[in-house]
């Protein structure tokens, strides 16, 4: 120690090299304890929610079924036909399809045909009549399944739709482990019998409407929580305090307020015999009671209810830190009251406008709850289908595609609030 | 714009006025529907018009004896509690270490953080029903999870789906990003010196941290931890795919009673949560002055 201490007062220059490690030796060991600190809530939300959602990406590509089923089959499907010439597959495929699907247990014969059916509707009684079939042919037939000779012929009397080349272009085309079908899908689109992408018939295609439709419900939210929430906006930032505090609780109590009870509430002020049509017709503006539930009506009023409080509390705070002397001094020299708004207080409010207008749309992208209880059925946004094929159809390659889809679109949309508004600028209350 | 000044003209004074009747109406579209649903709730028939033909507790009545709701509320609270617990814990210390100025992708660790409440709750929800269902499984512990079986220890896969404590984290994860956005706002000019000066005087890191560092940063712990509480408690998505019959919610069997048959009953709970989240507002408020004010001492 004492020698250290010799030594350092002698060489003046030493002491600067070990102080000046000893910092970066200390700023290191702060960095390290701050990514420290960090790091029990990093684990925790990566088990517990970027997991969960990486298998569902996961999920929107992978496609054992089919492979791991009839492997060979797709195999030969692969290398022995030639989809192109307009022909049914081979004899051999149909013998390595008769024998391979034959063996398989009935839990995997019918989960095969529920796949073959989300490609095809129509092929699930296909698949299963062709198991029971063959099963009874096995026990039927002298010497078993062996015995057949002629595959292509059996396999057509026990459906006719055997003898159709796209049955077999539609197992060929899911036969991969990893498929982007359920993307193509999720787009309108599928692979055809010579395995283009093709888009699926206009009476079928429905879920590049549901986009654009979720997009558009979105934006209309958006713009109208834009058009509602400035004014007040300004009103809160202009009032004094203690006016501006108790129109605040006006905005705060509906924020606070639980989604399902101002989702009820809409829609008992909106149903037939509601308040609204009650107070409608009180007052002789309409004839008879009108339908303002069910349809798009309900849901983007609602929605923009729920959604307004985001949009309002963004702007209130910018409009905050305007400084009120730049629009006196618009005013004195010479500026309407018109003009030294527009071209003086707007522009400054506009950060507040994109920050609530981004969070509200990136919010509205992802409902579910509102539409499916104010809502028509072509009311329905992505949101709907995803939980629909996840819990009604059980199509979860398809459900994680358009989940994949929208998460797409809103973590892009994060981006750009990121970019444009930071995300460490995020008020709340 | 309290009192318009003598020189206001006749259109000046228009407009005026007709700005602050269009900023009441909306203010009143906010919050009417909200009003609205009170009254109906007292109603003694089961219907939701005005006139009501009579006033009755009835539907409080079926919202207190009726053992489905008191299994929604119990529910509702055990996992909003613990959910908050460990949003509020790991919030907290996530944002004592991104408080830290100038840390190499701090940024970056933010947005991650942040992510849970951007990301589509369907989204989150399908996620969650997939992975939780077995999630030793898909971590790779499906064979420890085998052996603990062979040994008798658990008597089927560990899931997290049809019982609380799946809720409970999952709801724990949504709640996270309110801490970490509130408890860094109060660190925002957190002035380290304390912290130094607090060492100085002889007392070790711990006593630092329950001494100095989270009295300052508790109105931003508080407001955080009301805000995972109101998440959790409010949240119906993911309760619609984890919960099974046992494990509903209040949202979850509001949900069911607004699909099924709108009663009033639903108008007393939506009430009964309405007064509830007046009291959380208030709280709040509080919060945010006594933060006002402790910020202007440690100013001076």
């Amino acid at each position: 120690m004492t020698d250290t201490t010799a030594s350092n007062a002698d060489d003046p220059m030493a002491d600067q090299g070990t102080l000046k490690q000893r910092l970066a030796k200390a700023e290191r060991r702060n960095k390290l304890r701050a990514y420290g600190l960090v790091l029990p809530l990093f684990i925790f939300s990566a088990i517990f929610f970027f997991f969960p959602i990486g298998l569902m990406m996961f999920n929107s590509i992978d496609n054992p079924l089919v492979a791991n089923a009839v492997p060979k089959t797709v195999e030969a499907l692969k290398t022995q036909w030639d989809s192109r010439k307009d022909t049914l597959p081979p004899e051999e495929v149909y013998a390595t399809f008769g024998k391979e699907f034959h063996d398989l247990d009935r839990l995997t014969q019918s989960r095969m045909a529920r796949r073959m059916n989300f490609e095809n509707a129509g092929l699930l009684t296909l698949v299963r009549r062709t198991g029971s079939r063959l099963n009874a042919l096995g026990k039927e037939t002298e010497g078993g399944l062996d015995a057949i000779t002629d595959w292509k012929t059996t396999l057509i009397e026990v459906d006719g739709r055997w003898g159709d080349a796209e049955v077999w272009a539609t197992m060929r085309n899911i036969g991969d482990p990893i498929t982007g079908n359920y993307y193509l899908n999720a787009l309108d689109l599928r692979r055809d019998k010579h395995g283009e992408i093709t888009t699926v018939d206009e009476n079928r295609s429905i879920y590049i409407d549901v986009a654009v439709r979720t997009f558009w419900i979105s934006g209309l939210v958006t713009f109208f929580c834009i058009l509602l929430g400035y004014p007040v906006s300004f009103l809160l930032a202009n009032l004094p305090m203690r006016y501006s505090n108790l129109l605040m609780i006006l905005v705060l109590l509906p924020f606070w307020t639980s989604l399902l009870v101002r989702t009820t509430a809409w829609i008992v002020v909106l149903q037939d015999q509601g308040v609204l049509n009650d107070v409608l017709i009180f007052l002789h503006l309409i004839p008879d009671r009108v339908q303002l539930i069910y349809n798009r009506f309900g849901v983007i009023v609602s929605m923009t209810h729920i959604l307004l409080p985001f949009m309002i509390l963004p702007i209130y705070s910018v409009m905050k830190n305007i400084n009120p002397s730049h629009v006196r001094a618009a005013r004195s020299l010479g500026a309407t009251q018109w003009t030294a708004f527009w071209r003086v207080y707007f522009p400054q409010s506009v950060p507040g406008i994109g920050a609530g207008g981004l969070l509200v749309f990136i919010l509205a992208l992802g409902y579910y709850i509102t539409p499916a209880l104010v809502g028509g059925p072509t009311d329905q946004m992505t949101s709907y289908f995803i939980a629909d094929h996840t819990e009604r159809s059980l199509n979860w390659g398809l459900a994680s595609a358009l989940g994949g889809i929208l998460l797409a679109s809103v973590l892009a949309i994060y981006l750009l609030y990121n970019r444009f508004v930071g995300i460490d600028n995020m008020k709340l209350g | 714009m309290a009192k318009l000044p003598p020189y206001v003209g006749i259109g000046g004074k228009t407009w005026h006025y007709s700005f602050r009747f269009i900023c009441g109406a909306i203010l009143f579209f906010l919050i009417t529907p909200i009003l609205v649903i009170i009254p109906l709730s007292f109603n003694s028939e089961p219907y939701f018009t005005y006139p009501m033909p009579g006033v009755s507790m009835r539907w409080y009545e079926e919202f207190v004896t009726n053992p489905v709701w008191g299994t929604a509320v119990k529910n509702s609270i055990i996992v909003a509690v613990f959910a908050t617990i460990i949003a509020t814990t790991l919030g907290t210390v996530a944002a004592l270490g991104l408080s830290k100025s100038n840390l190499p992708g701090k940024s970056a660790l933010m947005g991650i953080l942040i992510s849970p409440m951007i990301v589509p709750l369907v989204i989150t929800a399908v996620g969650m029903k997939f992975f939780y269902s077995d999630p030793m499984g898909y971590l790779g512990f499906g064979w420890l999870q085998d052996m603990m079986i062979q040994w008798g220890w658990i008597s089927d896969k560990l899931r997290l789906t049809n019982n609380l404590p799946g809720l409970i984290v999952a709801h724990a994860a949504l709640g996270t990003p309110f801490v970490v956005i509130t408890v860094t706002a109060t660190l925002v000019g957190f002035d380290n010196s304390l912290i130094r000066a607090s060492a100085g005087l002889g007392a070790d890191p711990r006593r630092t941290f329950f001494k100095v560092t989270m009295p300052l940063v508790l109105p931003g712990m508080i407001s955080g931890a009301l805000f995972a509480f109101i998440t959790s408690f409010d949240e119906v998505v993911i309760a619609l795919f984890l919960a099974g019959k046992a494990e509903y919610t209040i949202p979850r069997q509001m949900f069911s009673g607004i699909r099924e048959q709108i009663s009033p009953t639903i108008l007393a709970v939506a009430t009964v949560l309405v007064i509830f989240s007046i009291l959380l507002l208030t709280s709040l408020e509080l919060l945010r002055r006594r933060n006002e004010r402790m910020r202007g001492m440690s100013a001076a």
